[in-house]
């Protein structure tokens, strides 16, 4: 794989995980739990799909084939998407949504972290601006963890839950591939081992304080997202949020 | 009764000016409060720092007390600055 | 106008001999635009009509992120997309500055909207209209927002401080709404498909005069209007601004290129305004009284949202206690 090829599918993993999350949290509007949390939701989607345009519109560059940033998030089909299975989980309770955010927030907050150094400037620039909101999406759903884990009796159960159900999809944000390596080595994406090494140091942390278990360090792990192997949730992800561009393929504008 | 406090949230909007009332908002604590009031309040970055104060911990003055708190102060013109009266020529002050 | 048909308790207007002092003096205060503020004394009257407009302004603006979340997973661009939702997010927004008003009347936000779940509170019957393709949300924020503006640039002044400060605020914020509605409907107009323009016509076809209702029934001489425009809690009748948002709509209407569901609206050389057919207020009661297209949905969904979050803010308090605890055991 040559580099530019791994920059590509890397800056599409980037993008696609951060649409989906902001996709799935875009299906709880109108249905937070209260409505300080309705704008709490909203903050973390709009920052989440703002950010998949800017690294959307970096990779069509890069591809260069004449589709923009809007044919990348909505004529392509699952295989072709290379979110974590994480973002793509449905938002069940309050607890899964939660912890599907905060497993995520980890990976992404060590991740930007990482990228604000990147040997590509580009990418630097838009992980700088990324890395302080997701650092207030880490603040906030480490905190709904640790209240739910150590609030009443029912939310430590469905918190636990979430845990349990989630940590079959953990593997996939720590495990690198040849993307990742060729990222890493290159001096543009960050240090697979490091980026591991803190995700499981900090959510250890926050589950501890939270009264949780954590799942096992050898679990089973569900992976393929990065490779356009998805869950079975993805499809319909996918065939509500793309359906007007698919519905009138010849609409130029809207 | 509401399930969360009420905070009163004052927010100062550029550095060297004050804090100033807002609105409220309700949370389940001071470090909710805080984040509530930023997701509600700043959304247009009108803010630079924040205060959240629970409201049942506020003491105001009752509108019948204006005259007795704040009636004598209007007789003390030599508090503002234009009871001054200076030559033209000391210019600007 | 986000509250309509509201409330004010009273048969008749008092003369100001058969005021009490206090009565006297706070409507020499109304009249001399001196602001109402929390502290000062009110007519209980006053404060309970208020809270039931404030309260139907904020179910409004909550109720009202609906119809528009319906299309928010749908939105055909990744602009139009963040546009939609920052819009939606202002909705929750506007609603919570309004609630918070309603509260420095002593009134209670839970309870407030226990009632609407128990559908006893109203809010504007415009939200129990589906919105049933694309151009909707272009429709929606040129005419309801629209219409909302026209009737809250004038809330602006309404008597009632907090109140008329969250005003301000919310049409500082909304500016962008209408015209990101507008700009929707004259994209696809000028540069869209057949299909697409008969997506915007379509929209208009059905949004048109449940628009019109938002302003209210006829202003009669009913007491209740009186007393608020006493009170200056209302500032202007349904049938002015109505009026108002017509004559400027309709110009903005040919420019889309685009026709109102009304044989009869023309321009009156005489009047100066826009003439327009009779709205259908059997309807707009229908709608209110519940036997709207969406009516339930939107109640449902709110009140199933309150509802099962119940252990999500149960949660929150009993962590905020423990901690609290343990901060004064340390």
């Amino acid at each position: 794989m040559t580099q530019t090829e791994a920059l590509k599918e890397y800056l599409l993993r980037l993008a696609d995980s951060d649409m989906i999350l902001g996709q799935r949290l875009c299906e709880l509007c109108g249905k937070a739990p209260a409505l300080e949390e309705e704008m709490a939701l909203m903050n973390v989607a709009l920052d989440l799909v703002g950010q998949a345009r800017n690294w959307y519109e970096y990779a069509a560059e890069l591809i260069d084939d004449g589709r923009d940033a809007d044919k990348l998030a909505f004529r392509r089909d699952a295989h072709e998407y290379r979110n974590l299975l994480m973002t793509e989980q449905p938002n069940e309770d309050y607890a899964v949504t939660m912890g599907r955010q905060f497993f995520f927030d980890v990976y992404h907050y060590f991740t930007l972290k990482s990228l604000t150094e990147s040997s590509d400037e580009r990418i630097a620039g838009i992980a700088a601006k990324a890395l302080k909101e997701v650092t207030y999406h880490l603040r906030r759903s480490s905190e709904w963890v640790k209240r739910f884990g150590d609030g009443t009796e029912e939310s430590h159960r469905r918190m636990q839950d979430a845990v349990d159900i989630l940590w079959r999809f953990t593997g996939e944000l720590i495990t690198p591939d040849d993307t990742d390596r060729v990222m890493a080595e290159a001096g543009i994406g960050p240090d697979t081992d490091q980026l591991a090494k803190d995700w499981r140091g900090m959510v250890n942390e926050v589950l501890t304080q939270a009264t949780l278990t954590p799942g096992a360090e050898d679990a089973w792990m569900y992976m393929g997202g990065k490779h356009g192997e998805h869950t079975e949730h993805l499809g319909f992800i996918l065939a509500e949020m793309q359906f007007l561009q698919r519905a009138y393929p010849d609409a130029t504008t809207w | 009764m509401s399930e969360w406090r009420l905070y009163e949230v004052f927010v100062r909007s550029k550095h060297g000016l004050n804090h100033k009332h807002v609105g409220s908002v309700h949370a389940a604590d001071a470090e909710m409060a805080m984040e509530n009031a930023r997701d509600l309040y700043t959304r247009r970055n009108e803010g630079v720092s924040i205060w959240v104060v629970p409201s049942d911990t506020i003491t105001a003055s009752a509108s019948d007390e204006k005259e007795v708190l704040f009636d004598p102060s209007e007789d003390k013109v030599y508090r503002h600055a234009s009871f001054y009266k200076l030559p033209d020529e000391v210019g600007h002050m | 106008m986000y509250a309509q048909l509201v409330e004010t308790g009273a048969k008749r207007l008092k003369t100001k001999e058969e005021m009490s002092p206090e009565e006297r003096d706070f409507q020499e205060k109304v009249d001399a635009e001196t602001k109402i503020e929390p502290k000062n004394w009110m007519p209980e009257g006053y404060r309970k009509t208020l809270i039931r407009q404030i309260s139907q302004h904020a179910h409004s603006e909550v109720v009202g992120m609906l119809p528009e979340g319906n299309w928010v997973t749908r939105a055909p661009t990744l602009k139009r997309k963040l546009q939609l939702m920052a819009k939606i997010q202002d909705e929750a927004g506007h609603g919570l500055y309004l609630y918070s008003a309603m509260e420095t009347l002593g009134a209670d936000r839970d309870e407030e909207i226990e009632k609407l779940h128990q559908g006893k509170a109203k809010y504007s019957s415009i939200f129990n209209y589906p919105t049933l393709n694309w151009a909707d949300m272009g429709a929606v924020g040129w005419l309801v927002d629209g219409a909302a503006i026209v009737n809250q640039v004038v809330l602006q002044r309404t008597s009632y401080g907090p109140y008329s400060r969250a005003m301000i605020r919310i049409c500082k914020e909304e500016s962008f709404h209408q015209r990101q509605g507008y700009q929707i409907l004259l994209d696809m107009m000028r540069e869209g498909t057949e299909e697409q323009k008969a997506m915007v016509q379509d929209a208009i076809n059905r949004l048109w005069w449940p628009a019109l209702m938002m302003f209210g029934p006829h202003d009669d001489e009913s007491p209740n209007s009186q007393q608020s425009m006493a009170w200056k809690i209302k500032r202007k009748s349904n049938d002015e601004l109505r009026q108002m948002f017509i004559d400027q709509t309709v110009p903005q209407l040919e420019f889309l290129g685009c026709t109102a569901p009304d044989p009869d609206l023309k321009w009156n050389e005489e009047t100066g305004h826009y003439d327009f057919g009779e709205i259908n207020w059997q309807e707009f009661y229908d709608v209110l009284k519940g036997n709207g297209p969406c009516n339930r949905e939107r109640i449902k969904t709110r009140k199933n949202a309150i509802d099962e979050g119940a252990w999500v803010r149960e949660a929150a308090v009993a962590y905020a206690e423990k901690q609290k605890q343990r901060a004064q055991a340390a």
